[in-house]
């Protein structure tokens, strides 16, 4: 008896540790966001969204060009890097079961674990150097590259659910496998493929190391893609280890602004899955 | 579903196009390199942005080792350091750098000592066993014989340096290259350094930053760097046996001194110079350009600047704690401006 | 015939497509390697193994960065792991419905949060926060071990793993989790009738079932402490020396990099620090593989189990 008492003692406490560890989490959850909403919304003006940074000492300065910045490196991340990912995602779902498949497959793995800063020193080497500039382009290469894994492995997940019953019937019709693929398989998986890439894109809005040198910032409006861009995490970098308090207090508008842009993209994507786990049902 | 995916792929392609077809082009000249120099910089080019309104100068202050490495790299239109430029470095340029020299500024050894009201002396062999790792407590003999009265705290000293390539940096190690013996053989002189002991923090603002978090620090920062965050900047024994507080008037000292020895290409070291009331750790922190501009637009904006700062500009010195390069060497820049090609 | 030929050429495009991505990582380590071949002929293996990175007299050695990867990760796996264990069990087998989701989503946010903003965090709130109350008590209690000695910075190599530790949470936990869901429930029910208490039927059915797939996770989780760069750089004070003293500062490869790479003057320098960059890539690629390898393993033996 007195053995399973023991046992029974020593259920409950490991059950009380798990429920501690998993309460003890949310501490550094409540303190991050404590720190980002209470000091970022005390520096949030209008100046803030509406001007450029200014030399120390001036006030009303603002970030108005890095939140442009970074949507438009996001922008153009995107546009190399989502048709690359889906493309590639239809190679491994529809033809990849070969060697090939594989291989494709583990170089898409090996890159969603490079470190993005590694990734950061080739986009260097392959525009910055040649370029002979700093750019946004170099930037965004940097970070579709990131993208690139996450997209192409949810693609082929995605697609790989869809029924082979769909694909057979519509074969069966005569349909060509390209018209299959991309107006029947493709169509029905798009939600999933589309979570995807959201989540690639929260992602990448967050990223500083590999935009430290292609990126490389910009104290005014962007006005060529070849040349520096602004981005909000580089910004908050920058001055989150100045020795200014007004730039400090910016670095927390920055983060809070930065933050909301995020997470609005989680929670789109969120509310796509809840949809695509729903749709069965109600169709 | 498939407008949001339209959706994202409109706004890609309306960051393009607003990325390469903006209405108005304005010229972007991009420049980086030294941290030293940054606050004045900034200050210039947005003053500038309002006599010249056709060109904007972007500068990133990365590092005094940053802006040689990326004027050699030709990833920027100017470099910016407050090291010269080595002879090797020179070599390994596609064309002819010049060095035009900006103004002069101060490196002043800076401490987190919140109970202390007075500020601390230094001799020049104190100064180098801190940042050696000799002296270890704040109430070391050797602080306290520079300091008579003052009660030190028992505290551990905590060493702040800085972790890029720096100008200021290069000032400080070549000033302590130039009074200690030690140092020279141990560590030497240069943008970055093998540091013994210490905190390394990114830019000026970094060491700064490091200062004013930590207790019982001690850095080496630009002049305004230490007024424009409260932190005080001790007096530095100079050659002649003066206890000298670092200022304007202290570091134009410092530049007269070498105002008739300059050489033609501007690389001059300036620290631990003869003047009575010159301050020890100070030195010129320089543009780099090409002499031949590879760029003509760009080319004829940079000159044009560089003759604004060095004359109109040299007016927003003071106030932000840098020294105004005397008459003189102002007359000597001129001429050199002359010689690049655009 | 038509339709025979369009297929044709669409599997020719994907197929290509494909391939670019491969040949993108080829010329990603190709042209890293051939940027690091100065330094490769110059220092050799000594790279690996001397400690000294001297910019003026341009000797460098990567052990003090290889040291501060492998001990903040280490330190970020010590905490992270029996803490994720903790609320992957939890939210697996114990929490009541109505806590599961908002409390899964809860952990997952720690994920989106960007690393640049937990080094603002890590700046403003965690290295002084360790400094004044953290570091004291364990040097007064534990001051007799090494690893708790010297000054108190507040930044340094303790507070770069625990900044590590929360990152990495959110990764270890929720992968654990779908390995414990995927676990047969008769296993529960098998060691719950034979009388096991439910810690017990846990511990035996569900971790020691799961156990490839909860190495897969921490070495998943491993992979994103190695290279992650912002954060670290922010507090783990950029110091390249080996300290006995997590209070000590100390240097990651990817920290090295992100400080000094726009600013390496000498080419030596230059290619000492894609070389560091190099070693990295190789170092997550293995780590990597060894993670895929583990989850893949007990996935497709769960998978298989469930058919019989």
């Amino acid at each position: 008896m007195n053995t399973y008492k023991r046992r029974k003692i020593a259920s409950k406490l490991m059950c009380a540790a798990a429920f501690l560890c998993a309460f003890l989490t949310l501490v550094p959850l409540i303190s991050i966001f404590g720190y980002v909403f209470a000091k970022g919304i005390a520096s949030i003006n209008p100046d803030f969204f509406t001007n450029l940074p200014r030399p120390v000492g001036e006030p009303g300065g603002g970030m108005s060009n890095a939140i442009v910045g970074t949507l438009i490196l996001i922008g153009l991340s995107c546009l190399w890097a989502i048709p690359l990912g889906i493309i590639g995602g239809i190679f491994l779902s529809e033809f990849g079961n070969n060697k090939l498949g594989t291989t494709v497959r583990f170089t898409a793995d090996v890159l969603n674990g490079v470190p993005s800063i590694v990734i950061g020193i080739f986009a260097y080497t392959l525009f910055v150097l040649p370029m002979k500039s700093f750019s946004a382009i170099s930037g965004a290469f940097a970070l579709g590259m990131i993208m690139i894994p996450t997209i192409m492995r949810t693609t082929e997940e995605m697609l790989r659910m869809v029924p082979r019953t769909l694909r057979e019937a519509a074969l069966a019709l005569g349909i060509s496998q390209f018209r299959t693929t991309v107006s029947i398989v493709l169509r029905t998986a798009l939600p999933g493929i589309l979570t995807g890439i959201l989540l690639a894109i929260a992602r990448i809005a967050g990223e500083t190391a590999p935009l430290l040198f292609t990126a490389f910032g910009n104290r005014f409006w962007h006005q060529s893609l070849t040349q520096p861009i602004a981005a909000l995490p580089l910004q908050i970098f920058v001055y989150a280890i100045s020795p200014f308090d007004d730039w400090r207090r910016q670095a927390w508008a920055g983060a809070f602004v930065l933050i909301v842009i995020i997470f609005l993209i989680s929670f789109i994507s969120r509310f796509v899955i809840g949809l695509h786990y729903k749709s069965p049902s109600s169709r | 579903m498939k407008k949001l995916l339209w959706l994202i792929i409109a706004v890609s392609a309306v960051s393009f196009m607003a990325g390469t077809a903006s209405a108005e082009k304005l010229l972007l000249i991009n420049g980086a390199g030294a941290t030293f120099p940054y606050p004045l910089y900034s200050k210039w080019f947005y003053e500038y942005a309002k006599v010249d309104e056709g060109v904007n100068f972007n500068y990133q202050s990365i590092g005094s080792g940053g802006g040689i490495r990326q004027i050699l790299a030709q990833t920027v239109d100017f470099g910016a350091s407050d090291g010269p430029m080595t002879d090797e470095q020179l070599k390994q340029a596609p064309g002819e750098l010049l060095h035009i020299p900006m103004t002069a500024g101060a490196v002043v050894v800076t401490y987190n000592l919140p109970k202390m009201s007075k500020v601390l002396r230094f001799s020049p062999d104190v100064v180098a066993d801190i940042f050696l790792g000799r002296i270890k407590k704040w109430n070391d003999p050797r602080i306290a014989k520079d300091n008579p009265g003052v009660n030190l705290p028992g505290g551990n000293i905590i060493v702040a340096h800085r972790s890029d390539g720096s100008g200021t940096t290069n000032i400080f190690t070549d000033y302590l290259s130039s009074v200690s013996d030690d140092w020279k053989t141990r560590v030497g002189k240069g943008t970055s350094v093998n540091w013994p002991v210490g905190l390394g923090g990114k830019g000026n603002e970094g060491v700064a930053g490091l200062v004013k978090q930590s207790e019982g620090a001690i850095g080496y920062v630009e002049l305004a760097y230490a007024v424009k965050n409260n932190l005080p900047a001790s007096d530095i024994k100079n050659k002649s046996g003066n206890f000298i507080t670092p200022s304007i008037e202290s570091t134009t000292a410092a530049v007269n001194g070498k105002a008739n020895s300059m050489p033609s290409d501007f690389r001059v070291s300036l620290v631990n110079p003869d003047g009575a009331d010159a301050y020890p750790i100070s030195g010129l922190t320089w543009i780099l350009v090409y002499k031949n501009q590879p760029d003509k637009v760009k080319g004829k904006k940079i000159v044009e600047f560089l003759r604004w700062a060095e004359t109109d500009g040299q007016k927003y010195s003071t106030d932000l704690l840098y020294a105004p390069l005397p008459e003189s060497i102002v007359k000597q820049v001129q001429e050199k401006l002359k010689q690049i090609n655009y | 015939m038509k339709i025979k030929f369009v297929d044709q050429a669409f599997k020719r495009a994907t197929t290509v497509m494909a391939l670019s991505v491969v040949a993108l990582v080829v010329l990603l380590v190709f042209s890293m390697a051939c940027r690091s071949m100065p330094a490769i002929r110059k220092f050799g293996w000594h790279f690996l193994f001397t400690g000294t990175w001297d910019p003026v007299k341009e000797v460098f050695g990567a052990l003090p960065f290889i040291f501060g990867t492998v001990v903040s990760s280490a330190l970020a796996l010590l905490i992270a792991v029996p803490v994720s264990l903790g609320i992957a069990v939890y939210l697996a087998e114990l929490a009541p419905s109505y806590i599961k989701q908002p409390l899964s989503f809860l952990i997952e946010l720690l994920a989106a949060i960007p690393s640049v903003v937990y080094g603002l965090w890590g700046i403003f709130a965690l290295a002084p926060f360790l400094r004044g109350s953290i570091q004291p008590f364990l040097s007064k209690y534990f001051g007799f071990l090494p690893i708790f000695q010297g000054e108190f910075y507040g930044v340094g190599m303790l507070t770069a793993g625990i900044i590590l530790s929360i990152m990495i949470i959110p990764t270890i936990s929720s992968i654990s989790r779908e390995v414990f869901l995927a676990v047969p429930f008769s296993q529960r029910e098998a060691a719950l009738a034979l009388g096991a208490t439910r810690w017990e039927a846990i511990r035996l059915a569900v971790l020691g079932y799961a156990r490839p797939g909860v190495m897969g996770a921490v070495i998943l989780g491993l992979g994103r402490a190695l290279g992650e760069t912002m954060a670290v750089t922010m507090v783990i004070g950029n110091r390249p020396e080996i300290s006995a003293s997590l209070f000590a500062p100390s240097y990651t490869m990817a920290s090295v990099i992100a400080n000094e790479f726009t600013e390496a003057t000498g080419n030596l320098y230059l290619s000492a620090l894609v070389e560091i960059g190099l070693i990295l890539f190789f170092v997550t690629l293995v780590v990597n593989i060894i993670a895929r390898a583990l989850v893949w393993k007990v996935s497709g033996k769960v998978k298989g189990e469930i058919r019989e």
